[in-house]
Parts: structure tokens; C-alpha cells; sequence
């Protein structure tokens, strides 16, 4: 079992009077790809969004417990959400590249962190486009509107966009649901090569999705964490019924 | 078929019988219904006369109400027009030459000294800085025609339509408007823009829910109110505090006019702002951005062509406004530069003059050529401010390389 990068301790989540995560405690291990899955408003979107507290951003959350990340509470008082959101990317559902060329999307991030070197922003910008597995296809044109791209290779832009800040986890919202199977086996190649330098946890519809790229899988119903398990043992022998039968498409 | 459908969920095998029982009878019902035949009769073109008659009345008054304005411009046209045809001379000359006969009765019963007697009259201020000025244009006024000497003083720097040797000279008129317009959109355009982006990134929901309404209402504030308000008020304050000479001024009124066009702006800027995707800001909060960072490094840059119409509409708003210029801006006709010197607008002097004027005499005319001229800049401002936008925003969000 490798090291645990992020530990969730009874983490409740109220929208309002709503409670839309029950006392979940999980723990995800350092380089690997954890998969979130469950129907449609279990609550692992929201569960994904505690971890960079982007639900911060919604009015009216309430939220106890605790999330560990290399055993210091992110929800501690003097924590700065700014600061924590540089280390714990997101990519989300739908590919949202700002409306600026391809290389001022990659460079937005360094920038606001400081970086105004041109020399050091090409470097950064390069090398990060070209984990993300897109740099061939854009090289000759990095000062074009990113709108131009396709909705694949606008997705793979935002993932090079989250990896220019230096991260070392990488949030992802359902990555591929908008996408076509060429673009998506193409993400999801890229999950399988990231994971060597990032900690991934993506939220995923598509069970074989989940299979293919995940070596956790946490099966969320209803706010709850019903099971969470090393991949392989979740799809083949899952403890509880529920999940069998999530997994085996019966209900959900 | 049934065997195969049990290791399913049990409710399915109920569900079978049931769905069976309704079967009959449905399809009993569809031989009943199942008289309709696709034929020339069953599918013949229905007549619906209410629909049609409704789709028509709103066509009509769709067209009506370009129409309405079209020819409201073509009307203002249509009275400027004689300034540049032969039209106006004969009408100039039959005044002018009633107006040179009185002259010359004048001369005839006394000496010269009349003339400059009765220029003084109608100009105190005027005199002494257009004396030489106004020698070349009376000497004119002999041999050259009426229409041409319009013409000429159309480009004059001076305005004094009602003098006994009118000059119609827009410069200063010009002027006066583009001061105004330059100091108040100084004033309106960062005011509004940076409170519409407090209110659209920073202010919590409550405050925006206040602010909003608040600054939108001082759209719907009646002009006069405001002039008067700047009249009484402002223009005291601005005197103490910068201690010039002139009460009314190009400064207060620009203040002033600020005030009218701060709303506008503000309102589109918001609008603008809100509908920026939420997904921009997520990808750059998720990046490690401050609020700060996110609002001015990419809600205000992708807002930017909405700012930008924003900013023009509250120019068309200052150039047209009239209320507020008439009454707290001096409404001097001058050609200076200095803001805290008197000023006359284009507006101002259609809304100050129109009702004393001669029908179709050429300071009438002229009148009518500044309304014109305002609808054409508003036209032209708004023409660009869509037609600019519209084409800026689809290169921005549809990807066109930029």
C-alpha cells in the first residue's frame, strides 16, 4: 500500500439544511487515480470540491469534520483557501478554457503566481502542454484563441493549464463525459501517465471508465460512502449488495 | 419470454399482466382511430383567420414603429435642407433684405454710428472679441448670397443667430458638447465600471441585491431633477472648493451629466459581467487565484467589448441629454478649452432656441441641421457599439482567432 496523501475524517456537508455528505472517512493513497462513483447526486462531485474547498465559493455550506492532506487539516482557520487550490488542481466537467490564446491559458496560472519571466513562462508552458499530451498538436499555434480546439484537446489544454501551477493533487470532474471515445481513451491515457507525479481523484459516470483508469474506486450513494476499495476488488468481489448492483447496472 | 424476463427485478412480472389488459383495449381504440387516412382532404390547408390576422397587426406595428422613427429623422432632414439649396436663399434674402432695408433706413436717416449702435445691442459680450470678426462677414453680406454666408459661418466660431448680422458657427457648439462629454464620461465611465465590478465579483449577494436596484433607479430619474439638483447645489460646492469664477460651467455640468450616464453604464457593465461564465471563474479560483486576480485578470478582460458598448451608450446618453446641460452649464457659446469656463451644447441650443425661432427662417433651419447632426453621432456611436461588440464578443467566444 503506498502512503496516504489526503485523509477524510467524519467530513458531514450541509447545503442549507440539506445534508449532502454523511460523516464520510476515506483514505486516498499518494500516486494513484482514485475514482468517485454513485448516481447522480450522492454527493461525489461535492465530496471532490471539499478537497480544494471550492464549495466554499457556495453560499450557505456548512461543513465539520476534517480533510487531511499530508495530515494537516486543510479546513484548519488560518488555512488560505488561495494558497491550497495552487496545490490541489481541478479540471472540470465541461472544458473551460478562458477566452485568450492557447498559450496565455497555460501561462495564466505561473503569471498570477508571480512568474513574469518570458523565458521561464515558455519553458513552463511547454513542458506542461506536453505532459498533458497536446503540445504536438498545438505547437504552431500558440497564440490562438484556445476556443479554436476541438472539445478533446480543450480538455487536455485545461489539464496542462492545472499542471503549469505545480500541483500535487489533481481533482477531476467527470473529465470525459462531454467527450468522444477517441478523445476520452486519449484522457484517459493521460490519467494513467500523470498518476506517477500527481495524486488524481476523478468523478466518473462511466464505470468502465473507472475500471480502466482507477486503482481506488469509492462507491458514494446517497451522501454516503458505501464502499472504497482497490479497484480491481470493488468490480470483481464488492462487499456490499448496493454496490454490486450500482456496478452491475441495476439501479442508478 | 417470460422466463427469461424473471431473473429481472420482481416488479417487472407484475408490471406484465397489467400492461397486457391495457393492451386490448388500446388496440380496439386504435381501429377506431385509425380511420385517418393521409389524403389530400384530411391534410388540405386550414385557413386560421385569428392567427392570421394577429401575425399581420404585429407586422404592422412593427413597421409602423420604424417607420416612426425613420421618418422623424427624414422630417429633421427634410429642414435642414434648405440650408444647402437654393431654397433658403430667396427666404434669407427676402429677410435679410428686409433686414437691410431697416438698415439702411436706419443709415439713410442717421450716420454709420447706428450700426455699431445696434450691434452692441444684440451682443455685449460679443463686440469687443468679433469685431474684426464680424467686419468681413457684414461687408459680405452685399455681395455674396444669404445661403453662402450660412454656409461659411456653419464652420464659424461664432454662434450669434440672433444678432442683426447673424452668424450660425457650430464650432463652438461642438466644442461645448465634445467638453462636456469628455469631462462627464471621465467622471461616469471608471465610477461605473468599477462599481458594477464590486458589484458583480466582490459584494455578497445581499449588498448586490440592494446596489442594483439602487443605481438603476437613478436611471429613471427625472433630468431636471438632477439639473436642477446640480443648478442649486453642485455648482455652490464646486465654486467653493475650486474657487473659479464662472458659477455655471462645463465642470458642473459634466459632473452633472456623470451622474445621468453612471447608471446606464453601470447597468450594462453589470449585466455584462454577471453573464460571464461562472466556469471562467471556477478554472481560475481552481487555479489558485485570489477574487481580486480572477476579477480583474478575467472577468474584466472577458467582459471587456460589453464594457466598451457600455461606455458608448453613456456617451450617446451625455450627447443627447439636454435638461441637464440647459440648466447648469451657463449655456455661453465659447470657444475655449478651459472647463471651468461657460459652455453651450448642440442639445442645449436646439432646446433653448427652437421655441423663438422663425418658422423656416435659416436660423430655423440650422436648428434642424443640429439635430441632425445629433442623430447622426448617436447613430454612428450606437451603430458601433453593436456592430463592433457584436463582432469582438464572437471572435472572444466562438473562437475565431484573434
Amino acid at each position: 500500500m503506498k502512503e496516504i496523501k489526503i485523509k477524510t475524517k467524519d467530513l458531514t456537508l450541509y447545503y442549507g439544511s440539506k445534508m449532502a455528505l454523511n460523516s464520510i472517512s476515506v483514505e486516498i493513497p499518494q500516486n494513484q487515480v482514485t475514482a468517485l462513483i454513485g448516481p447522480s447526486g450522492c454527493g461525489k462531485s461535492t465530496f471532490l470540491r471539499t478537497l480544494n474547498r471550492m464549495n466554499d465559493l457556495i453560499p450557505n455550506v456548512r461543513i465539520t469534520g476534517e480533510v487531511l492532506v499530508d495530515n494537516f487539516n486543510i479546513y484548519d482557520k488560518n488555512v488560505d483557501s488561495v494558497n491550497l487550490r495552487k496545490k490541489v488542481g481541478m479540471v472540470f466537467q465541461k472544458s473551460n478554457p478562458f477566452a485568450k490564446s492557447i498559450f496565455e491559458n497555460v501561462a495564466y496560472g505561473p503569471r498570477i503566481n508571480g512568474v513574469n519571466d518570458k523565458k521561464k513562462l515558455t519553458e513552463i508552458v511547454e513542458t506542461s502542454l506536453q505532459r498533458a499530451a497536446i503540445w504536438d498538436e498545438v505547437k504552431d499555434r500558440m497564440h490562438d484563441s484556445a476556443l479554436g480546439l476541438s472539445g478533446g484537446q480543450q480538455q487536455r489544454l485545461c489539464i496542462a493549464r492545472t499542471m503549469a501551477v505545480d500541483p500535487e493533487i489533481i481533482l477531476m470532474d467527470e473529465p470525459a463525459s462531454a467527450l468522444d471515445p477517441i478523445s476520452t481513451s486519449k484522457i484517459e491515457e493521460l490519467i494513467f501517465n500523470l498518476k506517477e507525479n500527481y495524486t488524481i481523484i476523478i468523478v466518473t459516470h462511466n464505470m468502465q471508465q473507472a475500471a480502466r483508469v482507477s486503482d481506488h474506486t469509492a462507491f458514494f450513494y446517497m451522501g454516503e460512502l458505501v464502499e472504497f476499495g482497490k479497484t480491481k476488488k470493488i468490480f470483481t468481489v464488492p462487499v456490499k449488495k448496493q454496490t454490486e448492483d450500482y456496478i452491475t447496472g441495476r439501479f442508478g | 419470454m417470460n422466463s427469461e424476463n424473471n431473473n429481472g427485478i420482481p416488479g417487472q412480472e407484475e408490471q406484465k399482466p397489467g400492461t397486457e389488459l391495457t393492451g386490448q383495449p388500446a388496440e380496439t381504440t386504435e381501429v377506431n382511430t385509425s380511420k385517418f387516412v393521409f389524403s389530400n382532404e384530411s391534410l388540405k390547408k386550414q385557413m386560421r383567420p385569428s392567427e392570421f390576422f394577429a401575425e399581420k397587426i404585429i407586422t404592422g406595428v412593427a413597421f409602423l414603429s420604424i417607420a416612426v422613427i425613420i421618418l422623424i429623422f427624414l422630417f429633421v432632414f427634410r429642414e435642414t435642407l434648405p440650408i444647402f439649396s437654393g431654397k433658403a436663399a430667396k427666404k434669407t434674402e427676402l429677410s435679410t433684405a428686409k433686414q437691410e432695408t431697416y438698415g439702411e433706413a436706419a443709415a439713410e436717416s442717421s450716420s454709420g454710428k447706428q450700426e455699431v449702435y445696434g450691434a452692441t445691442d444684440d451682443t455685449v459680450v460679443t463686440t469687443e472679441s468679433q469685431a474684426g470678426d464680424s467686419l468681413p462677414s457684414y461687408s459680405g453680406n452685399e455681395s455674396v448670397t444669404a445661403d453662402q454666408v450660412t454656409l461659411k459661418s456653419l464652420a464659424g466660431k461664432t454662434w450669434m443667430p440672433v444678432s442683426e448680422n447673424p452668424r450660425y458657427g457650430l464650432l463652438p457648439l461642438i466644442i461645448g458638447t465634445l467638453k462636456i462629454t469628455l469631462i462627464s464620461i471621465l467622471f461616469a465611465a471608471p465610477l461605473a465600471i468599477l462599481a458594477a465590478l464590486f458589484s458583480a465579483a466582490f459584494a455578497p449577494r445581499w449588498m448586490r441585491e440592494i446596489i442594483k436596484p439602487a443605481i438603476e433607479l437613478l436611471a429613471g430619474f427625472p433630468s431636471v431633477v438632477i439639473g436642477f439638483f446640480a443648478l442649486m447645489v453642485m455648482a455652490t460646492f464646486f465654486q467653493h472648493l475650486f474657487g473659479y469664477e464662472t458659477r455655471l460651467n462645463a465642470f458642473v455640468g459634466g459632473v452633472a451629466m456623470a451622474l445621468a450616464a453612471i447608471p446606464i453604464i453601470f447597468t450594462v457593465t453589470e449585466d455584462v459581467m454577471t453573464a460571464v461564465p461562472s466556469t471562467y471563474k471556477e478554472a481560475s479560483l481552481a487555479l489558485g487565484a485570489s477574487k481580486w486576480q480572477t476579477a480583474f485578470f478575467v472577468t474584466l478582460p472577458a467582459a471587456a467589448p460589453g464594457i466598451f458598448a457600455a461606455v458608448l451608450l453613456g456617451i450617446g446618453r451625455i450627447f443627447g441629454e439636454t435638461m441637464i446641460v440647459l440648466m447648469a452649464t451657463g449655456n455661453a457659446a465659447m470657444m475655449s478649452l478651459n472647463p471651468f469656463e461657460s459652455v453651450r451644447t448642440l442639445s442645449a441650443t436646439i432646446g433653448a432656441e427652437m421655441a423663438e425661432v422663425v418658422f423656416g427662417d435659416t436660423h430655423y433651419n440650422v436648428l434642424f441641421l443640429i439635430g441632425t447632426l445629433l442623430f447622426v453621432f448617436t447613430f454612428a456611436l450606437n451603430a458601433i457599439a453593436e456592430f463592433y461588440v457584436k463582432g469582438k464578443l464572437m471572435t472572444r467566444l466562438q473562437g475565431k482567432t484573434s
